[in-house]
Protein backbone atom coordinates (compact mmCIF):
# COMPACT_ATOMS: atom_id res chain seq x y z
CA UNK A 1 0.00 0.00 0.00
CA UNK A 2 1.50 3.36 -1.01
CA UNK A 3 2.03 5.55 2.04
CA UNK A 4 4.11 8.75 1.88
CA UNK A 5 5.71 10.87 4.57
CA UNK A 6 4.60 14.45 4.08
CA UNK A 7 5.66 17.01 6.64
CA UNK A 8 5.87 14.40 9.32
CA UNK A 9 2.40 12.92 8.75
CA UNK A 10 1.73 9.76 6.79
CA UNK A 11 -0.47 10.24 3.74
CA UNK A 12 -2.30 7.26 2.33
CA UNK A 13 -2.96 6.97 -1.39
CA UNK A 14 -5.00 4.38 -3.24
CA UNK A 15 -2.45 3.76 -6.00
CA UNK A 16 1.30 4.00 -6.43
CA UNK A 17 2.63 6.67 -8.74
CA UNK A 18 3.32 4.14 -11.52
CA UNK A 19 -0.20 2.78 -11.26
CA UNK A 20 -1.83 6.18 -11.50
CA UNK A 21 0.38 7.05 -14.44
CA UNK A 22 -0.70 3.85 -16.19
CA UNK A 23 -4.35 4.56 -15.56
CA UNK A 24 -3.96 8.11 -16.78
CA UNK A 25 -2.31 6.86 -19.99
CA UNK A 26 -5.09 4.31 -20.51
CA UNK A 27 -7.78 6.96 -20.10
CA UNK A 28 -5.92 9.27 -22.46
CA UNK A 29 -5.68 6.56 -25.14
CA UNK A 30 -9.34 5.65 -24.74
CA UNK A 31 -10.40 9.28 -25.04
CA UNK A 32 -8.21 9.79 -28.08
CA UNK A 33 -9.68 6.69 -29.76
CA UNK A 34 -13.21 7.88 -29.03
CA UNK A 35 -12.53 11.36 -30.36
CA UNK A 36 -10.99 9.89 -33.51
CA UNK A 37 -14.04 7.64 -34.02
CA UNK A 38 -16.41 10.53 -33.50
CA UNK A 39 -14.46 12.63 -35.98
CA UNK A 40 -14.71 9.88 -38.60
CA UNK A 41 -18.46 9.58 -38.09
CA UNK A 42 -18.90 13.32 -38.23
CA UNK A 43 -16.90 13.53 -41.45
CA UNK A 44 -19.13 10.93 -43.11
CA UNK A 45 -22.29 12.75 -42.02
CA UNK A 46 -24.15 15.38 -43.97
CA UNK A 47 -24.82 17.73 -41.07
CA UNK A 48 -27.40 19.68 -43.02
CA UNK A 49 -29.71 16.66 -42.86
CA UNK A 50 -29.08 16.28 -39.14
CA UNK A 51 -30.05 19.88 -38.38
CA UNK A 52 -33.13 19.27 -40.49
CA UNK A 53 -33.95 16.08 -38.58
CA UNK A 54 -36.59 17.41 -36.13
CA UNK A 55 -38.67 18.74 -39.02
CA UNK A 56 -38.35 15.43 -40.92
CA UNK A 57 -39.24 13.45 -37.81
CA UNK A 58 -42.33 15.58 -37.26
CA UNK A 59 -43.23 15.18 -40.93
CA UNK A 60 -42.95 11.38 -40.75
CA UNK A 61 -44.95 11.36 -37.53
CA UNK A 62 -47.83 13.31 -39.08
CA UNK A 63 -47.78 10.99 -42.11
CA UNK A 64 -47.69 7.85 -39.99
CA UNK A 65 -50.55 8.71 -37.64
CA UNK A 66 -53.16 7.44 -37.43
CA UNK A 67 -52.21 3.88 -38.49
CA UNK A 68 -54.27 2.39 -41.31
CA UNK A 69 -56.23 -0.06 -39.18
CA UNK A 70 -58.07 -1.80 -42.03
CA UNK A 71 -54.72 -2.99 -43.41
CA UNK A 72 -54.58 -5.50 -40.57
CA UNK A 73 -56.75 -7.92 -42.57
CA UNK A 74 -53.83 -8.41 -44.92
CA UNK A 75 -51.39 -9.14 -42.11
CA UNK A 76 -52.82 -12.47 -40.93
CA UNK A 77 -50.85 -14.65 -43.29
CA UNK A 78 -47.53 -12.80 -42.79
CA UNK A 79 -47.87 -13.18 -39.02
CA UNK A 80 -48.57 -16.90 -39.39
CA UNK A 81 -45.45 -17.15 -41.60
CA UNK A 82 -43.41 -15.25 -39.02
CA UNK A 83 -44.54 -17.61 -36.28
CA UNK A 84 -43.69 -20.61 -38.46
CA UNK A 85 -40.24 -19.27 -39.30
CA UNK A 86 -39.44 -18.81 -35.62
CA UNK A 87 -40.89 -22.11 -34.41
CA UNK A 88 -39.65 -24.41 -37.16
CA UNK A 89 -36.29 -22.65 -37.16
CA UNK A 90 -35.93 -23.21 -33.43
CA UNK A 91 -36.93 -26.89 -33.71
CA UNK A 92 -34.46 -27.56 -36.52
CA UNK A 93 -31.74 -25.70 -34.64
CA UNK A 94 -32.33 -27.79 -31.52
CA UNK A 95 -32.01 -31.01 -33.53
CA UNK A 96 -28.53 -29.92 -34.63
CA UNK A 97 -27.55 -28.14 -31.43
CA UNK A 98 -27.88 -31.19 -29.16
CA UNK A 99 -25.28 -33.39 -30.91
CA UNK A 100 -22.98 -30.37 -31.35
CA UNK A 101 -23.33 -29.59 -27.64
CA UNK A 102 -22.48 -33.17 -26.65
CA UNK A 103 -19.43 -33.02 -28.90
CA UNK A 104 -18.35 -29.66 -27.46
CA UNK A 105 -18.77 -30.44 -23.75
CA UNK A 106 -15.48 -31.47 -22.16
CA UNK A 107 -17.01 -34.38 -20.23
CA UNK A 108 -18.95 -35.98 -23.09
CA UNK A 109 -16.90 -35.24 -26.20
CA UNK A 110 -15.72 -38.34 -28.09
CA UNK A 111 -12.33 -36.77 -28.72
CA UNK A 112 -11.05 -33.57 -27.13
CA UNK A 113 -8.34 -33.05 -29.74
CA UNK A 114 -10.27 -33.63 -32.97
CA UNK A 115 -14.04 -33.40 -32.46
CA UNK A 116 -14.21 -30.65 -29.82
CA UNK A 117 -12.46 -27.93 -31.84
CA UNK A 118 -14.74 -28.63 -34.80
CA UNK A 119 -17.83 -28.39 -32.60
CA UNK A 120 -16.56 -25.14 -31.06
CA UNK A 121 -15.86 -23.76 -34.53
CA UNK A 122 -19.45 -24.55 -35.58
CA UNK A 123 -20.73 -22.80 -32.46
CA UNK A 124 -18.61 -19.67 -32.94
CA UNK A 125 -19.18 -19.28 -36.67
CA UNK A 126 -22.96 -19.76 -36.59
CA UNK A 127 -23.25 -17.48 -33.56
CA UNK A 128 -21.14 -14.58 -34.84
CA UNK A 129 -23.16 -14.01 -38.01
CA UNK A 130 -26.54 -12.35 -37.76
CA UNK A 131 -29.62 -14.15 -39.08
CA UNK A 132 -30.20 -11.35 -41.59
CA UNK A 133 -26.84 -12.14 -43.20
CA UNK A 134 -27.63 -15.86 -43.23
CA UNK A 135 -30.95 -14.96 -44.85
CA UNK A 136 -29.21 -12.86 -47.52
CA UNK A 137 -26.94 -15.76 -48.29
CA UNK A 138 -29.75 -18.32 -48.36
CA UNK A 139 -31.88 -16.15 -50.61
CA UNK A 140 -29.05 -16.14 -53.11
CA UNK A 141 -28.82 -19.92 -52.80
CA UNK A 142 -32.38 -21.26 -52.44
CA UNK A 143 -34.44 -18.29 -53.56
CA UNK A 144 -36.62 -15.87 -51.59
CA UNK A 145 -39.40 -17.21 -49.40
CA UNK A 146 -40.29 -18.65 -46.04
CA UNK A 147 -37.90 -21.61 -46.40
CA UNK A 148 -34.87 -19.31 -46.57
CA UNK A 149 -36.09 -17.64 -43.38
CA UNK A 150 -36.56 -20.95 -41.57
CA UNK A 151 -33.08 -22.15 -42.53
CA UNK A 152 -31.48 -18.78 -41.67
CA UNK A 153 -33.07 -18.77 -38.21
CA UNK A 154 -32.08 -22.42 -37.72
CA UNK A 155 -28.43 -21.84 -38.61
CA UNK A 156 -28.17 -18.73 -36.45
CA UNK A 157 -29.71 -20.53 -33.47
CA UNK A 158 -27.49 -23.63 -33.59
CA UNK A 159 -24.48 -21.87 -32.08
CA UNK A 160 -26.49 -20.06 -29.42
CA UNK A 161 -28.39 -23.15 -28.25
CA UNK A 162 -25.37 -25.44 -28.47
CA UNK A 163 -23.27 -23.04 -26.40
CA UNK A 164 -25.80 -22.81 -23.58
CA UNK A 165 -26.52 -26.56 -23.65
CA UNK A 166 -22.86 -27.57 -23.59
CA UNK A 167 -22.24 -25.27 -20.64
CA UNK A 168 -25.14 -27.01 -18.87
CA UNK A 169 -23.65 -30.41 -19.73
CA UNK A 170 -20.28 -29.40 -18.29
CA UNK A 171 -21.95 -28.38 -15.03
CA UNK A 172 -23.81 -31.65 -14.39
CA UNK A 173 -23.45 -33.63 -11.19
CA UNK A 174 -20.95 -36.35 -11.94
CA UNK A 175 -22.03 -38.76 -9.20
CA UNK A 176 -25.30 -39.54 -10.98
CA UNK A 177 -23.44 -40.40 -14.16
CA UNK A 178 -21.11 -42.67 -12.18
CA UNK A 179 -24.05 -44.40 -10.52
CA UNK A 180 -25.62 -45.20 -13.89
CA UNK A 181 -22.25 -46.34 -15.25
CA UNK A 182 -21.79 -48.63 -12.22
CA UNK A 183 -24.98 -50.51 -13.11
CA UNK A 184 -23.29 -51.58 -16.32
CA UNK A 185 -25.10 -49.20 -18.64
CA UNK A 186 -23.82 -48.64 -22.15
CA UNK A 187 -22.62 -45.24 -23.36
CA UNK A 188 -26.04 -44.36 -24.77
CA UNK A 189 -27.86 -45.54 -21.66
CA UNK A 190 -25.58 -43.37 -19.52
CA UNK A 191 -26.52 -40.41 -21.68
CA UNK A 192 -30.25 -41.17 -21.59
CA UNK A 193 -30.52 -41.85 -17.84
CA UNK A 194 -27.50 -40.06 -16.33
CA UNK A 195 -27.05 -36.87 -18.35
CA UNK A 196 -30.29 -36.05 -20.18
CA UNK A 197 -32.51 -35.81 -17.07
CA UNK A 198 -30.00 -33.39 -15.53
CA UNK A 199 -29.90 -31.04 -18.51
CA UNK A 200 -33.59 -31.31 -19.47
CA UNK A 201 -34.69 -28.16 -17.56
CA UNK A 202 -31.79 -26.15 -18.97
CA UNK A 203 -32.60 -27.49 -22.43
CA UNK A 204 -36.25 -26.49 -22.21
CA UNK A 205 -35.28 -23.07 -20.88
CA UNK A 206 -32.84 -22.52 -23.74
CA UNK A 207 -35.41 -23.66 -26.31
CA UNK A 208 -38.08 -21.23 -25.11
CA UNK A 209 -35.59 -18.39 -24.66
CA UNK A 210 -34.30 -18.85 -28.20
CA UNK A 211 -37.84 -19.12 -29.58
CA UNK A 212 -38.58 -15.73 -28.04
CA UNK A 213 -35.48 -14.19 -29.66
CA UNK A 214 -36.34 -15.88 -32.95
CA UNK A 215 -39.81 -14.31 -33.02
CA UNK A 216 -38.06 -10.94 -32.79
CA UNK A 217 -35.58 -11.79 -35.49
CA UNK A 218 -38.09 -13.35 -37.87
CA UNK A 219 -40.21 -10.20 -37.88
CA UNK A 220 -37.43 -8.37 -39.72
CA UNK A 221 -36.17 -11.21 -41.95
CA UNK A 222 -38.63 -10.11 -44.64
CA UNK A 223 -36.62 -6.92 -45.15
CA UNK A 224 -34.18 -8.95 -47.22
CA UNK A 225 -36.93 -11.12 -48.76
CA UNK A 226 -37.05 -14.13 -46.45
CA UNK A 227 -40.79 -14.15 -45.75
CA UNK A 228 -42.85 -13.08 -42.77
CA UNK A 229 -44.21 -9.70 -41.78
CA UNK A 230 -40.96 -7.95 -42.71
CA UNK A 231 -41.92 -8.35 -46.38
CA UNK A 232 -44.99 -6.18 -45.81
CA UNK A 233 -42.87 -3.72 -43.86
CA UNK A 234 -40.32 -3.39 -46.63
CA UNK A 235 -42.93 -3.03 -49.38
CA UNK A 236 -44.83 -0.42 -47.34
CA UNK A 237 -41.58 1.46 -46.76
CA UNK A 238 -40.77 1.30 -50.46
CA UNK A 239 -44.07 2.92 -51.46
CA UNK A 240 -43.76 5.36 -48.51
CA UNK A 241 -47.10 4.18 -47.10
CA UNK A 242 -46.34 5.46 -43.60
CA UNK A 243 -49.78 4.66 -42.08
CA UNK A 244 -49.20 1.01 -43.03
CA UNK A 245 -45.65 1.13 -41.65
CA UNK A 246 -46.88 2.39 -38.29
CA UNK A 247 -49.52 -0.35 -38.13
CA UNK A 248 -46.94 -3.04 -38.96
CA UNK A 249 -44.58 -1.67 -36.31
CA UNK A 250 -47.40 -1.82 -33.76
CA UNK A 251 -48.14 -5.43 -34.74
CA UNK A 252 -44.45 -6.35 -34.46
CA UNK A 253 -44.28 -4.66 -31.06
CA UNK A 254 -47.34 -6.63 -29.91
CA UNK A 255 -45.83 -9.89 -31.21
CA UNK A 256 -42.55 -9.24 -29.40
CA UNK A 257 -44.23 -8.38 -26.11
CA UNK A 258 -46.54 -11.40 -26.41
CA UNK A 259 -43.71 -13.83 -27.16
CA UNK A 260 -41.68 -12.46 -24.26
CA UNK A 261 -44.66 -12.97 -21.97
CA UNK A 262 -45.22 -16.55 -23.23
CA UNK A 263 -41.56 -17.43 -22.85
CA UNK A 264 -41.42 -15.96 -19.32
CA UNK A 265 -44.53 -17.96 -18.31
CA UNK A 266 -43.23 -21.22 -19.80
CA UNK A 267 -39.81 -20.79 -18.20
CA UNK A 268 -41.47 -20.12 -14.86
CA UNK A 269 -43.48 -23.32 -15.23
CA UNK A 270 -40.44 -25.43 -16.15
CA UNK A 271 -37.75 -24.15 -13.82
CA UNK B 1 -46.92 -44.47 1.04
CA UNK B 2 -46.83 -48.24 1.52
CA UNK B 3 -49.84 -48.82 -0.74
CA UNK B 4 -48.06 -46.87 -3.44
CA UNK B 5 -45.03 -49.07 -2.94
CA UNK B 6 -47.16 -52.25 -3.08
CA UNK B 7 -48.60 -51.18 -6.41
CA UNK B 8 -45.15 -50.68 -7.86
CA UNK B 9 -43.42 -53.75 -6.39
CA UNK B 10 -42.83 -56.64 -8.77
CA UNK B 11 -43.56 -54.49 -11.80
CA UNK B 12 -41.12 -53.46 -14.45
CA UNK B 13 -39.72 -49.94 -13.90
CA UNK B 14 -40.92 -47.41 -16.38
CA UNK B 15 -39.48 -43.98 -16.98
CA UNK B 16 -41.78 -41.41 -15.37
CA UNK B 17 -43.41 -39.20 -18.02
CA UNK B 18 -42.26 -35.60 -18.40
CA UNK B 19 -45.75 -34.19 -17.79
CA UNK B 20 -47.65 -35.98 -15.02
CA UNK B 21 -51.23 -35.08 -15.93
CA UNK B 22 -52.33 -37.39 -18.73
CA UNK B 23 -54.87 -35.09 -20.41
CA UNK B 24 -52.35 -32.22 -20.47
CA UNK B 25 -49.72 -34.53 -21.97
CA UNK B 26 -52.04 -35.64 -24.74
CA UNK B 27 -53.38 -32.15 -25.43
CA UNK B 28 -49.91 -30.69 -25.73
CA UNK B 29 -48.74 -33.62 -27.88
CA UNK B 30 -51.68 -33.54 -30.30
CA UNK B 31 -51.75 -29.76 -30.37
CA UNK B 32 -48.10 -29.45 -31.32
CA UNK B 33 -48.46 -32.21 -33.93
CA UNK B 34 -51.42 -30.41 -35.49
CA UNK B 35 -49.47 -27.14 -35.46
CA UNK B 36 -46.47 -28.76 -37.13
CA UNK B 37 -48.63 -30.28 -39.88
CA UNK B 38 -50.36 -26.94 -40.46
CA UNK B 39 -47.02 -25.14 -40.52
CA UNK B 40 -45.51 -27.56 -43.02
CA UNK B 41 -48.60 -27.39 -45.23
CA UNK B 42 -48.50 -23.60 -45.46
CA UNK B 43 -44.83 -23.23 -46.33
CA UNK B 44 -44.80 -23.12 -50.08
CA UNK B 45 -41.39 -24.13 -51.30
CA UNK B 46 -40.33 -23.87 -54.89
CA UNK B 47 -38.33 -27.11 -54.94
CA UNK B 48 -37.15 -26.60 -58.51
CA UNK B 49 -35.63 -23.27 -57.44
CA UNK B 50 -34.05 -24.92 -54.40
CA UNK B 51 -32.58 -27.65 -56.56
CA UNK B 52 -31.22 -25.08 -58.99
CA UNK B 53 -29.64 -23.17 -56.13
CA UNK B 54 -27.80 -26.14 -54.68
CA UNK B 55 -24.92 -25.60 -57.14
CA UNK B 56 -24.61 -22.05 -55.92
CA UNK B 57 -24.71 -23.26 -52.31
CA UNK B 58 -21.86 -25.64 -53.07
CA UNK B 59 -19.97 -22.83 -54.80
CA UNK B 60 -20.40 -20.68 -51.70
CA UNK B 61 -19.14 -23.37 -49.35
CA UNK B 62 -16.18 -23.94 -51.68
CA UNK B 63 -15.53 -20.19 -51.61
CA UNK B 64 -14.68 -20.48 -47.91
CA UNK B 65 -11.66 -22.57 -48.86
CA UNK B 66 -10.38 -19.82 -51.17
CA UNK B 67 -11.64 -16.51 -49.78
CA UNK B 68 -10.71 -13.46 -51.85
CA UNK B 69 -9.35 -10.76 -49.57
CA UNK B 70 -7.49 -8.94 -52.35
CA UNK B 71 -9.67 -7.81 -55.25
CA UNK B 72 -12.09 -5.76 -53.09
CA UNK B 73 -9.54 -5.07 -50.38
CA UNK B 74 -10.16 -1.31 -50.14
CA UNK B 75 -13.96 -1.71 -49.91
CA UNK B 76 -13.65 -4.41 -47.26
CA UNK B 77 -11.17 -2.35 -45.28
CA UNK B 78 -13.29 0.80 -45.40
CA UNK B 79 -16.44 -1.09 -44.42
CA UNK B 80 -14.76 -2.89 -41.54
CA UNK B 81 -13.16 0.31 -40.28
CA UNK B 82 -16.53 2.05 -40.34
CA UNK B 83 -18.12 -0.87 -38.46
CA UNK B 84 -15.40 -0.74 -35.81
CA UNK B 85 -15.66 3.04 -35.49
CA UNK B 86 -19.43 2.82 -35.07
CA UNK B 87 -19.02 0.03 -32.51
CA UNK B 88 -16.47 1.94 -30.41
CA UNK B 89 -18.29 5.28 -30.47
CA UNK B 90 -21.73 3.73 -29.85
CA UNK B 91 -20.42 1.54 -27.01
CA UNK B 92 -18.78 4.49 -25.23
CA UNK B 93 -21.82 6.74 -25.55
CA UNK B 94 -24.29 3.92 -24.86
CA UNK B 95 -22.50 2.77 -21.71
CA UNK B 96 -22.12 6.36 -20.47
CA UNK B 97 -25.86 7.00 -20.88
CA UNK B 98 -26.98 3.62 -19.57
CA UNK B 99 -25.25 4.05 -16.20
CA UNK B 100 -27.50 6.91 -14.99
CA UNK B 101 -30.55 5.21 -16.53
CA UNK B 102 -29.56 1.94 -14.88
CA UNK B 103 -29.29 3.75 -11.52
CA UNK B 104 -32.70 5.28 -12.12
CA UNK B 105 -34.26 1.95 -13.06
CA UNK B 106 -33.20 0.27 -9.79
CA UNK B 107 -36.14 0.39 -7.39
CA UNK B 108 -34.00 0.36 -4.24
CA UNK B 109 -32.18 3.61 -4.97
CA UNK B 110 -34.52 5.59 -7.23
CA UNK B 111 -37.81 7.29 -6.28
CA UNK B 112 -40.92 5.98 -8.03
CA UNK B 113 -41.38 8.65 -10.78
CA UNK B 114 -37.75 8.37 -11.93
CA UNK B 115 -37.97 4.60 -11.71
CA UNK B 116 -41.03 4.53 -14.00
CA UNK B 117 -39.46 6.90 -16.56
CA UNK B 118 -36.21 4.92 -16.70
CA UNK B 119 -38.03 1.56 -16.92
CA UNK B 120 -40.10 3.03 -19.76
CA UNK B 121 -36.96 4.01 -21.68
CA UNK B 122 -35.52 0.53 -21.12
CA UNK B 123 -38.73 -1.17 -22.28
CA UNK B 124 -38.96 0.91 -25.47
CA UNK B 125 -35.33 0.34 -26.32
CA UNK B 126 -35.60 -3.41 -25.77
CA UNK B 127 -38.83 -3.88 -27.70
CA UNK B 128 -37.58 -2.28 -30.93
CA UNK B 129 -35.06 -4.30 -32.91
CA UNK B 130 -31.88 -2.60 -34.04
CA UNK B 131 -32.74 -2.90 -37.71
CA UNK B 132 -36.14 -1.22 -37.35
CA UNK B 133 -34.63 1.62 -35.32
CA UNK B 134 -31.96 1.90 -38.01
CA UNK B 135 -34.57 2.20 -40.77
CA UNK B 136 -36.35 5.00 -38.93
CA UNK B 137 -33.13 6.82 -38.06
CA UNK B 138 -31.88 6.57 -41.64
CA UNK B 139 -35.15 8.09 -42.78
CA UNK B 140 -34.68 10.92 -40.29
CA UNK B 141 -30.92 11.55 -40.31
CA UNK B 142 -30.00 10.38 -43.81
CA UNK B 143 -27.63 7.63 -44.90
CA UNK B 144 -24.31 7.12 -43.17
CA UNK B 145 -22.67 5.95 -39.97
CA UNK B 146 -24.40 8.55 -37.77
CA UNK B 147 -27.68 6.63 -38.03
CA UNK B 148 -25.85 3.39 -37.20
CA UNK B 149 -24.07 5.01 -34.28
CA UNK B 150 -27.35 6.30 -32.85
CA UNK B 151 -29.05 2.92 -33.37
CA UNK B 152 -26.34 1.02 -31.54
CA UNK B 153 -26.20 3.56 -28.71
CA UNK B 154 -29.97 3.30 -28.29
CA UNK B 155 -29.86 -0.51 -28.24
CA UNK B 156 -26.97 -0.49 -25.76
CA UNK B 157 -29.01 1.62 -23.33
CA UNK B 158 -31.85 -0.91 -23.20
CA UNK B 159 -29.58 -3.90 -22.73
CA UNK B 160 -27.09 -2.49 -20.25
CA UNK B 161 -29.47 -0.40 -18.13
CA UNK B 162 -31.79 -3.34 -17.54
CA UNK B 163 -29.02 -5.71 -16.47
CA UNK B 164 -27.28 -3.02 -14.39
CA UNK B 165 -30.55 -2.16 -12.66
CA UNK B 166 -31.20 -5.82 -11.86
CA UNK B 167 -27.68 -6.12 -10.47
CA UNK B 168 -28.13 -3.04 -8.28
CA UNK B 169 -31.47 -4.34 -7.03
CA UNK B 170 -29.86 -7.60 -5.90
CA UNK B 171 -26.84 -5.96 -4.23
CA UNK B 172 -25.84 -6.36 -0.62
CA UNK B 173 -27.68 -3.69 1.40
CA UNK B 174 -25.36 -3.85 4.41
CA UNK B 175 -22.40 -2.24 2.68
CA UNK B 176 -24.49 0.54 1.20
CA UNK B 177 -26.06 1.25 4.61
CA UNK B 178 -22.65 1.39 6.27
CA UNK B 179 -21.54 4.08 3.84
CA UNK B 180 -24.76 6.00 4.40
CA UNK B 181 -24.32 5.76 8.18
CA UNK B 182 -20.92 7.44 7.88
CA UNK B 183 -22.74 10.55 6.63
CA UNK B 184 -21.99 10.26 2.92
CA UNK B 185 -23.75 12.44 0.41
CA UNK B 186 -25.82 10.78 -2.32
CA UNK B 187 -23.02 10.79 -4.90
CA UNK B 188 -20.52 9.48 -2.33
CA UNK B 189 -22.99 6.80 -1.34
CA UNK B 190 -23.28 5.65 -4.98
CA UNK B 191 -19.52 5.88 -5.48
CA UNK B 192 -18.45 3.96 -2.36
CA UNK B 193 -21.49 1.89 -1.42
CA UNK B 194 -23.00 0.80 -4.72
CA UNK B 195 -20.39 1.10 -7.45
CA UNK B 196 -17.79 -1.32 -6.01
CA UNK B 197 -20.46 -4.01 -5.77
CA UNK B 198 -21.68 -3.78 -9.36
CA UNK B 199 -18.42 -2.80 -11.08
CA UNK B 200 -17.17 -6.30 -12.04
CA UNK B 201 -20.46 -7.22 -13.63
CA UNK B 202 -20.75 -3.84 -15.33
CA UNK B 203 -17.34 -4.28 -16.94
CA UNK B 204 -18.22 -7.82 -18.04
CA UNK B 205 -21.56 -6.77 -19.50
CA UNK B 206 -20.00 -3.77 -21.25
CA UNK B 207 -17.46 -6.03 -22.95
CA UNK B 208 -20.26 -8.38 -23.97
CA UNK B 209 -22.21 -5.44 -25.36
CA UNK B 210 -19.19 -4.27 -27.40
CA UNK B 211 -19.17 -7.74 -28.92
CA UNK B 212 -22.91 -7.58 -29.72
CA UNK B 213 -22.57 -4.06 -31.12
CA UNK B 214 -19.92 -5.19 -33.55
CA UNK B 215 -22.07 -8.09 -34.71
CA UNK B 216 -25.07 -5.81 -35.15
CA UNK B 217 -23.01 -3.17 -36.95
CA UNK B 218 -22.40 -5.76 -39.65
CA UNK B 219 -26.09 -5.75 -40.64
CA UNK B 220 -26.88 -2.05 -40.28
CA UNK B 221 -25.34 -1.45 -43.70
CA UNK B 222 -28.24 -3.39 -45.27
CA UNK B 223 -30.55 -0.44 -44.60
CA UNK B 224 -27.95 2.24 -45.30
CA UNK B 225 -26.74 2.92 -41.78
CA UNK B 226 -23.05 2.44 -42.53
CA UNK B 227 -20.60 -0.37 -41.85
CA UNK B 228 -19.52 -3.57 -43.54
CA UNK B 229 -23.12 -4.68 -44.29
CA UNK B 230 -23.37 -2.66 -47.49
CA UNK B 231 -20.21 -4.24 -48.89
CA UNK B 232 -21.42 -7.69 -47.91
CA UNK B 233 -24.82 -7.12 -49.48
CA UNK B 234 -23.20 -5.99 -52.74
CA UNK B 235 -20.95 -9.04 -52.74
CA UNK B 236 -23.98 -11.34 -52.39
CA UNK B 237 -25.94 -9.47 -55.05
CA UNK B 238 -23.09 -9.84 -57.54
CA UNK B 239 -22.60 -13.51 -56.62
CA UNK B 240 -19.01 -12.74 -55.60
CA UNK B 241 -18.97 -15.53 -53.06
CA UNK B 242 -15.22 -15.46 -52.53
CA UNK B 243 -15.37 -11.82 -51.40
CA UNK B 244 -18.44 -12.52 -49.26
CA UNK B 245 -16.62 -15.46 -47.68
CA UNK B 246 -13.64 -13.23 -46.94
CA UNK B 247 -15.88 -10.68 -45.20
CA UNK B 248 -17.67 -13.37 -43.19
CA UNK B 249 -14.33 -14.88 -42.12
CA UNK B 250 -13.12 -11.44 -41.01
CA UNK B 251 -16.32 -10.87 -39.01
CA UNK B 252 -15.99 -14.27 -37.34
CA UNK B 253 -12.33 -13.63 -36.51
CA UNK B 254 -13.05 -10.22 -34.99
CA UNK B 255 -15.95 -11.59 -32.95
CA UNK B 256 -13.77 -14.47 -31.75
CA UNK B 257 -10.94 -12.16 -30.70
CA UNK B 258 -13.41 -9.83 -28.95
CA UNK B 259 -14.84 -12.79 -27.06
CA UNK B 260 -11.35 -13.93 -26.10
CA UNK B 261 -10.43 -10.40 -24.98
CA UNK B 262 -13.62 -10.00 -22.95
CA UNK B 263 -12.92 -13.39 -21.33
CA UNK B 264 -9.50 -12.14 -20.18
CA UNK B 265 -10.87 -8.82 -18.94
CA UNK B 266 -13.75 -10.46 -17.10
CA UNK B 267 -11.38 -12.93 -15.44
CA UNK B 268 -9.21 -10.00 -14.28
CA UNK B 269 -11.95 -7.83 -12.81
CA UNK B 270 -13.84 -10.59 -11.05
Amino acid sequence: MPVYEKEGTKVWQRRTQAESLMRWAAWLTATAVFVYCWQQISEATTWFFVWDAPRIAEDIWTRATPPRWEYITQLGRPIWDTLNIATLGTLIALCFAVPVAFMAARNTTPSATFVRPIALLIIVSTRSINSLIWALLLIAVIGPGVLAGVVAIAIRSIGFCAKLIYEAIEEIDHTQVEAITATGASRWQVMAYGIVPQIAPAFAGVAVFRWDINIRESTVLGLVGAGGIGLQLSSSLNILAWPQVSLILLVILAAVVLSEWVSAKVREAII
Amino acid sequence: MSTELDAVLGQRWKKPPLIKRRWLRWTIGIGSLAYLVAAFMTIDVNWARVYEGLDRGAAFILAFTSPDFVSRASDIWEGLLESIIMTVAASVVGIAISIPIGLGAARNIAPLPIYLICRGIVAISRALQEIIVAILLVAIFGFGPLAGFLTLSFATIGFLSKLLAEDIESMDKVQAEAIKASGARWLQWINYGVQPQVMPRLVGLSMYRVDINFRESAILGLVGAGGIGATLNTAFDRYEYDTAAAILILIILIVMSLEYLSGIIRARVQ
